[in-house]
């Protein structure tokens, strides 16, 4: 089975494409007669959020949608031919050598019990490309040519021993290994931090070219979108919404949708949307306004060997908190950013350092005075499906903190439940429902209420918004916002996206490797980064660069 | 791995060796009457009150119980098992005698079991219609709940009787073992052909199978070299456990098929109370489950490359 190459033809043509999903009932079709098409050495931005069908349109182009989904109609053409009624024997011959795959999650895309070279030999096993040693040595170019040191190493070591942005390297090495006409990036970057996201888009851009091989990037981002695509395609409900060139459509959006996903895009928020400092309470005040202080924080973890000096994984941290205000935790994975609010929070000892929340020094609590703290601050985290409790509704799950702390009578808890729903723009009726029922937007708004039920004077945001599409994310920052001016709360914001942080913060914090590399007011870090790593930070961030914005 | 760890999951085992004898020593001596007693108060025999209180002092089976208890210890640890009084011989000897019946049958029994437990977990991932998949997955409720007895009890009549295929009387070496084997594997089979379903329906759904599709791999390829040491693993952990319920089993086999195994000491021993051999039994038993876990943890790093530490490799 062969498909033979001419310029003249597109790479991918979908036409007409519908698919639906068989829910153990019925069919039911997400993807309603989508249509485009990919040129050849050209980037297509698939963009849309969850439930758009981008995924699924993605998916039946390489032939893997899930066992309860079909084709109803439409053609996919790969250089001309129509691929989409293929078997999976005649897919296999394609998979691979014509098409390939770089997946959305490179921590869980690599098989964890074959080494990395087993798993870029295959596809050249699979193939009928190459024996022996000068496979090995395919493998190892192929490794080099992704920017991974020491290929022999990496060759011979297992998944976990890589870092997310390395594994992301050897599943691009394996995708690009035959030099396909078309690679589906789908969501190449999304679990990623920015910086890693930066590189890995670069390496994608650069071998596309040096292949002249066709991308479409499937993402939730219009800011990766309009960094990296030619064209973009907007997709919503399965429709397509508008399609043209990435320029065209982001400078002068035709859609209402395109123009709310623009509006909704944090990377492509032109000015600081923030209120002026000036409404909220006065800037400079006496150091007694400061909620929170954080000084010379320093966390050690020992190490399993005796002889190993313990793992300082915070490293003196200081910052402080207005009353009132929203301060920013920013940092890549193993910046100590999470180490350092589970500190702030009670939930471990610092090894030294004071923190001061609300007037009270967390060294002196203990046991029951420890507990009593909590009312004071309470946490939203950054999974809203697994921080619920499946098997509780909603009223039980916002109910349970009042429950804990002390006397409130049946029909006041059922009130102050109710009150705070409302509050977070939930109806009542939802009250009685479980978690599995709402969307990801809805569930965390069920996690703010929980955390707010208690009346605390800070919240703790971790990622709170970071797991969530463009647009519930704007309306969640929408919320906290309000709650924010309604109630004087002060937020501690914890973030990998200096984006949103921008949007939401008042003072920032950076920290990288457990140290604090930059802190200061939003705008001023924004305009006058104090660290090359900041500055390397805010370059990360998507869409800045592209004219329609510059 | 390092030589700490190994130390305290030896250290481990040891305690729960001596968990399980203190337990069956406790039990034991808890319960009414004797073995002696049982024995040589029998009427036939027509022994004095003051022969039978000579044998006792023999046995020393009226002195303090913790004196007996130390006794105990020290003659375990020494490898000294004590005697049976009802057959009058060396524990050990009978041990000896009863323990490669049993050993050849668990052995066997759990390597059949695996054959089914593997065989239709993967027929019923490779089955390409829905009905045919879901009467496979059946099966193991099925196996689950068939008593050991009536299969075994089955299995004569159907292969002896009917269709004359093992002979009852004076069957070979291994005709001999076919249907106890067969008997003990199917209720073995059952919970770890569930797992393993379970498992590769799990890992199935992983995304590095979707990559190794997207790589042009087949089906049969993704399952074999993808999926199947995957699935595997976990499963490694009930198979330990569920050498307990090989033991059990192996009782109630060798009854049905008149083997002369430790099911048939045991049962003997329970039946005259012969303390000794039914000590002997259980911390042979626990010995054999601990020695099997030691095993299974020991194998985990080797199997799975996440487990073993490695330091600095990660960068």
């Amino acid at each position: 089975m062969t498909v033979l190459t001419d310029p003249r033809v597109p790479v991918l043509e979908v036409s007409d494409l519908a698919i639906s999903y068989h829910d153990g009932a019925h069919y039911h079709e997400v993807v309603h007669g989508v249509s485009f098409r990919v040129e050849p050495g050209e980037v297509v931005a698939l963009v849309g959020e969850s439930g758009s069908g981008k995924t699924t349109t993605a998916q039946s182009i390489i032939g893997l949608l899930a066992a309860n989904g079909r084709v109803d109609r439409g053609t996919i053409r790969l250089n001309g031919t129509d691929i989409s009624r293929w078997s999976d024997k005649q897919l296999d011959t394609i998979r691979g050598a014509r098409i390939s795959l770089v997946p959305q999650d490179p921590g869980s895309s690599l098989n964890p019990v074959k080494t990395i070279g087993a798993q870029v030999g295959e596809i050249l096993a699979i193939h009928g490309k190459l024996r022996g040693k000068d496979r090995e040595r395919q493998v190892v170019t192929l490794l080099e040519r992704v920017g991974l040191s020491e290929p022999e190493l990496r060759a011979r070591q297992f998944p976990h021993e890589l870092s997310g942005g390395m594994r992301q390297r050897v599943l691009i090495a394996i995708a690009i290994a035959l030099k396909p006409q078309l690679i589906i990036a789908d969501e190449p970057t999304s679990a990623l931090d920015v910086t890693v996201q930066k590189r890995i888009l670069d390496l994608i851009d650069e071998l596309r070219r040096e292949f002249s091989t066709a991308v479409l990037l499937v993402t939730h981002d219009l800011g990766i979108a309009a960094d990296r695509a030619d064209r973009v395609v907007v997709l919503q409900g399965g429709h397509v919404q508008e399609e043209g060139r990435a320029i065209d459509v982001l400078a002068s959006p035709r859609s209402a949708y395109t123009r709310q996903l623009i509006a909704n895009a944090p990377s492509l928020a032109r000015l600081v949307t923030r209120m002026p400092a000036t409404a909220r309470p006065p800037v400079g005040a006496a150091a007694a306004e400061d909620i929170v202080v954080v000084e010379q924080l320093v966390q050690e973890f020992p190490r399993p060997g005796l002889r190993e000096a313990p793992l300082r994984a915070v490293d003196n941290v200081s910052f402080r908190v207005r009353r009132g205000t929203t301060h920013a935790i920013v940092g890549e994975s193993g910046s100590g950013k999470t180490t350092t609010i589970r500190a702030v929070v009670g939930f471990q000892k610092p090894t030294s350092g004071r923190i001061r929340v609300d007037g009270r020094e967390l060294a002196a609590l203990n046991g029951e005075a420890l507990r009593q703290f909590r009312r004071r601050i309470q946490l939203v985290y950054q999974n809203p499906s697994a921080s619920l409790d499946p098997r509780q509704t909603i009223f039980d799950i916002i109910e349970e903190p009042l429950l804990n702390f002390g006397a409130v009578t049946r029909p006041e808890r059922r009130e102050r439940v109710m009150s705070i729903l409302s509050r977070v723009g939930l109806p009542e009726a939802t009250a009685l429902r479980r978690p599995h029922a709402f969307s990801g937007g809805q569930r965390q708004r069920v996690a703010i209420a929980r955390a707010l039920i208690l009346e605390p004077q800070v919240v703790v945001l971790d990622e709170a918004v970071s797991a969530l599409d463009v647009t519930v994310q704007a309306r969640i920052l929408d919320l906290l916002d309000e709650l924010q001016q309604d109630l004087a709360l002060t937020y501690l914001f914890v973030s990998h996206d200096l984006a949103v942080v921008r949007q939401i913060a008042d003072t920032v914090s950076v920290l990288r490797g457990g140290r604090l590399v930059d802190e200061g007011p939003v705008a001023q870090v924004f305009e006058r980064p104090g660290s090359d790593y900041t500055r390397e930070l805010i370059n990360a961030i998507p869409g800045r660069t592209h004219p329609a914005f510059a | 791995m390092t030589s700490r760890y190994l130390l305290n999951r030896i250290g481990q085992a040891l305690l729960v060796l001596w968990a399980a004898f203190t337990v069956s020593f406790i039990l034991l001596q808890a319960m009414p009457g004797d073995a002696i007693r049982i024995k040589f108060q029998n009427p036939e025999l027509g022994l004095t009150p003051q022969q039978i209180a000579d044998i006792r002092a023999s046995y020393a089976a009226d002195s303090p119980l913790w004196l007996q208890y130390i006794g105990a210890i020290g003659n375990f640890l020494t490898g000294n098992f004590g005697y049976s009084v009802h057959a009058g011989v060396p524990v050990s000897a009978s041990l000896a005698a009863h323990l490669p019946v049993t050993l050849k049958l668990a052995t066997l029994g759990f390597l059949l079991a695996s054959i089914f437990a593997v065989a239709i977990a993967f027929l019923s991932s490779l089955a390409r219609f829905a009905w045919l998949r879901s009467a496979i997955q059946s099966i193991p409720s099925l196996f689950v709940s068939v008593p050991t007895f009536w299969l075994g009890i089955m299995l004569i009549q159907i292969f002896s009787f009917r269709l004359k295929l093992v002979p009852v009387i004076n069957p070979g070496p291994w005709q001999e073992f076919l249907l106890p084997v067969i008997t003990l594997a199917v209720p073995i089979s059952a919970p770890l052909a569930q797992v393993l379903v379970r498992n590769i329906d799990d890992v199935l759904t992983r995304p590095f199978v979707a990559v190794a599709r997207a790589k042009g791999a087949a089906r049969n390829r993704v399952l074999w070299r993808h999926v199947a040491k995957n699935a595997l693993l976990p499963t490694l952990t009930i198979a330990g456990v569920l050498f307990g319920e090989l033991i059990a089993g192996a009782v109630v086999t060798e009854t049905v098929f008149g083997l002369n195994g430790i099911g048939g000491l045991t049962e003997r021993a329970v039946g005259t109370q012969d303390a000794a051999v039914l000590q002997a039994i259980v911390v042979l038993s626990a010995a054999a489950f601990v020695i099997i876990s030691l095993i299974v943890d020991l194998l985990y790093p080797i199997l799975d490359p996440r487990l073993r530490t490695n330091p600095g490799a990660a960068a």
